[in-house]
């Protein structure tokens, strides 16, 4: 008789992992727009699987509020249901001897609360209150509703110019995109449900970076309309790009001396290469736009005037302005904004930190942007010090993995404490506070300072990376409403009660991506032609090809891969290696083109023009 | 051309093909449910699905494009097992109570399913709640739904409407009414084209059959009966009669033998309708400087219901002229009870539409202008027309053909044609013509308005004015039109507006095809009636000019404003008696 045995999975634990496995991939790509009820039905039938069987509330509750919620979701229910419901589920909840019950329970009480219209609709109607519609995936989850499924089977059929000419249709930056856009659109991508996500910004680059100079179609004829676009960022050239396509003559206003806003002024060039956001630009500008850089509002030209000269203004001005550190020291010399370093870059005025220790605080995008910059420059050491922990960083994992690579120090958990100086009045060093993660608020857990000592970073130069705002005291002199720091202006892009002027971009949402952007670009060139009196409708001819017919075996994701650290740290050159032919090819092959199978056919599948 | 194989058989079809196509043009017929060509492509029964070498699952044969070499089995054992399991699975939530069902004979999955042979259902049966408003002219039998989507397409797609949409998510997906609104709520014009579209009995007319029998066993009603121009082109087509057999006198004659006491012919006010309508235009372009151009023709309710949800701007440009129904309905409570010495209360209006929105056009209460109640009682669809001489166990094609009654039983071959998208207007500029030019053109001299083009123009010279018509039918068709007019890219004088597309022949109260629409053909039938009529101008009916000599005097006389005319801004879109 042995007194120990090896444990080993048996063959049925085994592909029970399997399935949670799947079945985690399955909830990451579960489509929007699913009636909540009928969700919260199936996952309390799995939590209740879940249950051991020993305590009452969770052994027999679970099983009522899933009898319940049936009752509901058939339209069988009345008033009295819902009390039941919520009453049983608070029981579950106050009693339950574990987690696996109490949190079942948990889920039920948070739908009553989230959901509760819905509830009622379908007790009084039998139907669900629900935005029920499932559209494909990607390209709902696009801002700009580019068109995901089509041109990826345009580059698996090698037509990368037709896959240009569709992209535009939506979106006029198809290679800023392909290489450095945020990617929502995979978030949900179905193919997760079989393995992973399709790499769709790599395939978008593959097609932009292979077509050739695709030249832009025909403006319509001429309408005799004036717009002027206040900021030649992403939102404004995206605008002004649909606009001249529509015949209306359009005029770009840009504070410096070059367009690009953020593209240029914010996005390093490691990133984004100057050379292949100036040929976009120029693509945008081939349609007859006219661009006049290095005006200011309010100094060159008033609101005012241009409301004179102009039909229709878009105001599109980013969010430029670097958002303070308010610590003891901050006033030393040799600190930074982020915001000014890669304002510099974007006029080629390169930094050399040779020899230097630079700390970077912050741990969005742009502060992995200034530290590998940093790195780049030639510092000796640079450190990034946020207060949360590297998992909480709202930058893109790859960004912080890369400048982890490239020789970053990550100091997580380190909130920015005093700034002491040299006695010239120069930075000497941060002193930075240790914290503990604690409780979760708004989703996100919040540090709070651990007892332990401060640490000194030696500093050199600190560089702030802590967010950004907008510049907007000349429109608001003119009436254009600011609140919370952003301009309000209407999900239709008009500024309320300024008739004629319309914003987006990061001056209304605040600093996000660069695809949100170049939605509210859109979005305002459709409703400032519809205030002109018009309708012009954007379309494209490309013929999306059929959907071929193959079994979409389980496949792995060709990621992208930067340049080895070596070839990389040295230079400003794109670090970021293209698929190759064999890649795309793969890659594309991997979509399951849902605008074909499955609801896509029926609704929400592709929009033709907009 | 691309090249593959089906069922052994080699077959080459151009490039794009579906692989349903394909199969057609090899003579192999694969079996298929929700699919509608063009407007329903989407795949959602699976009864359609075929085994290709080399692919491990089905693919749907309907809309799904052929690959040079594909190897496709329609039939194989995977094939056959999965589609006949497929719709086993839509009969365990389908209430197959085929005995009580309208379409019981007229049944997709009914045919398919005893197609496939199946004997059973091997699942226990699943019907849902159903909540419908019964008194509505458009019902839905959500227990009878299979969901195919096709009423949500053809009203998006064909009407843009907007009337259905998907309900729920998940096991509970059904198809109701869009926004979670209740259907008389919605913008529904009531064309009828969800019921002729629906491959089951989902959706249907409210059934009125009953009122009408019930009229007829009461011997203090005198029932009269109307009969519109498209109805003579379908009437048969639910009673499997012959071409031959199926003339207009004997329809007339299986209304008689039914125990109508009076059987007329719509086609009479149709003639009246070009008179009134056709003198008001004449009057507005006299007085052109002072008039809005264009005049919409106003007898298709569809068409008016749809102007007053969605165009209201327009509303006044309606012609003030009744549809040829109502001036029926006010015609035979006034003056033909009056000349029969008829108690005009005792008179029972029954009239035949190939339209369900003349269900609701009856019961607007402003267009009640004789005084004795509706100025029609009851409409029944050219489909209830069927099933009401079925109930009757006429023996349709023996009974002798006769003739529609006097004084309201004759038409001319220009009424005949309102059944037809063009119809009217031509009919219109028949007579339109004769009044300016003091001369009658030849009848076919207006043939240009004819054909089943979904916006039409025309224009004709008249006294040296060009004058510019217009023809759209369909209610997408329609909004193209209205569109264009709203953004000043287009101008007419005159414009006729049909909401089935191909117009009342296509209407909504047809008989039903399943996968085939009649519109034309029923169309071309109508021609062929005018074409070989005596009689081919509306003002030259002589019972119409009867009609004026001894009641209304002239065209827009007092009494004809009255009787003949409303006021179109006046009435809602309420369905009465609700």
């Amino acid at each position: 008789m042995s007194r120990l045995t090896i444990i080993t999975e048996s063959r049925a634990e085994q592909t029970v992992e399997s399935i949670y496995k799947d079945i985690e991939r399955r909830i990451v790509a579960s489509p929007p727009g699913l009636c909540p009820i009928d969700l919260l039905a199936s996952f309390l039938k799995m939590t209740h699987a879940q249950s051991c069987g020993k305590c009452v509330p969770c052994r027999v509750g679970l099983g009522k509020l899933e009898n319940m919620l049936d009752l509901v979701l058939d339209g069988n229910a009345d008033e009295q249901t819902l009390e039941l419901i919520e009453e049983t589920a608070k029981a579950v909840y106050y009693s339950s001897d574990c987690a696996i019950g109490w949190e079942s329970a948990n889920m039920v009480l948070k739908g009553l609360n989230g959901f509760r219209e819905d509830f009622i609709s379908h007790i009084n109607s039998g139907r669900c209150t629900f935005e029920l519609n499932q559209p494909v995936p990607c390209r709902s989850l696009c801002p700009a509703g580019v068109d995901v499924p089509g041109y990826i089977a345009l580059v698996h059929e090698g037509r990368y110019a037709d896959a240009i000419r569709l992209i535009r249709k939506d979106n006029p930056f198809p290679l800023v995109c392909g290489l450095i856009c945020e990617h929502p659109c995979e978030r949900r991508c179905r193919r997760t449900m079989i393995d992973f996500p399709v790499n769709i910004r790599g395939l978008k680059r593959y097609a932009a970076e292979h077509a050739g100079d695709v030249p832009v179609p025909e403006n319509g004829p001429a309408t005799g309309k004036k717009v002027a676009i206040v900021g030649g960022g992403p939102s404004g050239l995206s605008a002004a790009y649909y606009l001249a396509l529509m015949g209306h003559e359009v005029e770009v206003f840009e504070l410096r001396k070059q367009l690009g806003g953020m593209l240029r002024y914010g996005i390093p060039n490691y990133r984004l290469p100057r050379k292949m956001l100036q040929d976009e630009i120029d693509v945008i500008l081939s349609t007859g736009v006219k661009a006049h850089t290095g005006v200011e509002i309010g100094k060159d030209i008033s609101l005012g005037e241009l409301k004179k000269q102009f039909d229709a203004v878009y105001i599109a001005i980013g969010a430029q302005v670097d958002r303070k550190l308010n610590i003891e020291g901050i006033d030393a010399d040799g600190i930074y904004s982020a915001v000014e370093i890669l304002r510099d870059i974007g006029d080629d005025i390169y930094p050399d930190f040779t020899g230097k220790n630079v700390s970077v605080i912050g741990g969005g995008n742009v502060a992995m942007d200034v530290a590998r910059t940093a790195i780049r420059a030639n510092a000796d050491k640079v450190s990034v010090l946020y207060r949360r922990r590297q998992d909480d960083m709202t930058a893109l994992e790859e960004e912080v993995e890369a400048a982890i690579a490239e020789g970053c120090e990550i100091y997580d958990l380190f909130a920015p404490a005093k700034i002491e100086k040299h006695d010239d009045g120069s930075i000497k060093s941060v002193l930075i506070q240790p914290q503990i993660i604690g409780e979760i608020k708004g989703g996100r857990p919040s540090p709070n300072k651990a007892d332990k000592e401060l640490v000194e970073i030696p500093t050199d130069i600190l560089i702030i990376a802590v967010g950004q705002g907008i510049e907007s005291k000349e429109f608001e002199k003119y009436g254009v409403s600011v609140q919370e720091g952003v301009i309000a202006s209407m999900a239709t892009a008009e500024v309320r009660g300024l008739g004629g002027f319309y914003a987006g971009g990061d001056c209304v949402s605040g600093p996000a991506t660069v695809i949100r952007a170049i939605a509210a670009g859109k979005v305002a060139a459709a409703n400032i032609d519809a205030y002109l009196g018009f309708n012009h409708l954007i379309s494209s001819d490309v013929v999306v090809p059929e959907a071929r017919l193959v079994d979409r075996t389980p496949c792995g994701r060709v990621n992208m891969k930067e340049k080895p650290v070596h070839e990389r740290i040295d230079n400003y050159d794109l670090a970021e290696l293209g698929m190759s032919e064999e890649e795309a090819l793969q890659e594309s092959s991997r979509c399951l083109r849902c605008d074909h199978f499955g609801y896509g056919i029926f609704k929400g599948g592709r929009t033709v023009q907009w | 051309m691309v090249n593959l194989t089906i069922n052994g058989k080699k077959i080459s079809v151009p490039e794009g093909t579906t692989i349903l196509d394909a199969a057609k043009k090899g003579h192999i017929r694969i079996p298929h449910l929700c699919y509608l060509k063009d407007i329903n492509d989407i795949g959602a029964c699976r009864v359609c699905v075929v085994e290709v070498e080399g692919l491990e699952r089905l693919v749907t044969a309907c809309n799904n494009v052929v690959e040079e070499g594909m190897v496709i089995n329609t039939d194989s054992p995977l094939a056959r097992r999965v589609r006949r399991m497929n719709v086993k699975l839509l009969l365990s939530q389908h209430d197959s109570n085929c005995t009580l069902c309208y379409r019981s004979g007229n049944c997709s999955l009914q045919t398919l399913a005893n197609d496939l042979g199946l004997r059973d259902t091997l699942y226990e049966k699943e019907l849902t709640l159903e909540r419908w408003n019964r008194r509505f002219p458009l019902i839905r039998n959500a227990n009878k739904c299979i969901k195919c989507m096709r009423c949500i397409q053809i009203c998006d797609k064909v009407q843009t409407m907007n009337v259905w949409d998907v309900s729920n998510t998940g096991g509970r997906t059904t198809v109701d009414v869009s926004d979670n609104k209740e259907i008389e709520e919605t913008n529904c014009a009531l064309c009828g084209q969800c019921i002729t579209h629906c491959p089951v009995g989902a959706l249907s007319e409210r059934d009125d059959v009953q009122k009408v029998v019930d009229a007829l066993s009461d011997d203090s009603k005198v029932v009269i009966v109307q009969v519109a121009p498209a109805v003579r082109s379908a009437w048969a087509e639910d009673l499997g009669l012959s071409s031959e057999k199926a003339t207009v006198k004997r329809m007339v004659a299986a209304l008689k033998s039914i125990g109508f006491d009076y059987v007329f012919d719509t086609t009479f006010t149709a003639d009246l309708t070009i008179m009134e309508e056709g003198s008001e235009f004449l009057a507005k372009l006299k007085n052109a400087e002072n008039e809005k151009f264009p005049l919409f023709t106003s007898c298709c309710p569809g068409w008016v219901r749809f102007i007053k949800y969605e165009y209201p701007e327009y509303v006044g440009q309606l012609s003030s002229a009744k549809s040829p129904q109502q001036m029926f309905g006010a015609i035979t409570k006034t003056y033909f009870a009056e000349k029969m010495g008829i108690d005009p209360a005792n008179i029972f209006n029954v009239s035949i539409m190939p339209c369900t929105a003349k269900k609701y056009e009856c019961g607007v209460s402003e267009l009640q202008d004789a005084g004795f109640g509706p100025d029609v009682d009851v409409v029944l669809t050219t489909r209830e027309l069927a099933r009401l001489i079925r109930a009757e166990h006429i023996v349709v094609e023996d009974i002798p053909e006769e003739e529609f009654d006097s004084p309201l039983g004759t038409g001319s071959g220009a009424g005949v044609i309102f059944g037809a998208t063009g119809g009217v207007m031509e009919a219109a500029l028949r007579s339109v013509y004769y009044i300016v030019k003091g001369e009658n053109p030849d009848p076919d001299m207006f043939k240009s308005v004819r054909g089943l083009d979904g916006w039409k123009e025309a224009s004709v010279v008249l006294d040296g004015a060009e004058v510019k018509v217009a023809i759209a039918s369909g209610l997408g068709n329609t909004r193209k039109l209205m569109d264009a007019l709203k953004r000043g890219e287009v101008d007419y004088h005159f414009v006729e507006i049909m909401a089935y597309p191909g117009g009342c022949a296509g209407g909504g109260g047809q008989p039903i095809h399943d996968g085939v629409e009649m519109a034309g053909e029923r169309g071309q039938y109508l021609y062929g009636l005018d074409k070989i009529d005596d009689l081919r101008f509306s003002h030259e009916n002589p019972e119409v000019l009867q009609c004026y000599k001894e009641y209304f005097g002239e065209p827009l006389s007092d009494k004809a404003h009255h009787l003949l005319h409303t006021d179109q801004g006046r009435w809602n879109l309420k369905i009465e008696g609700q």
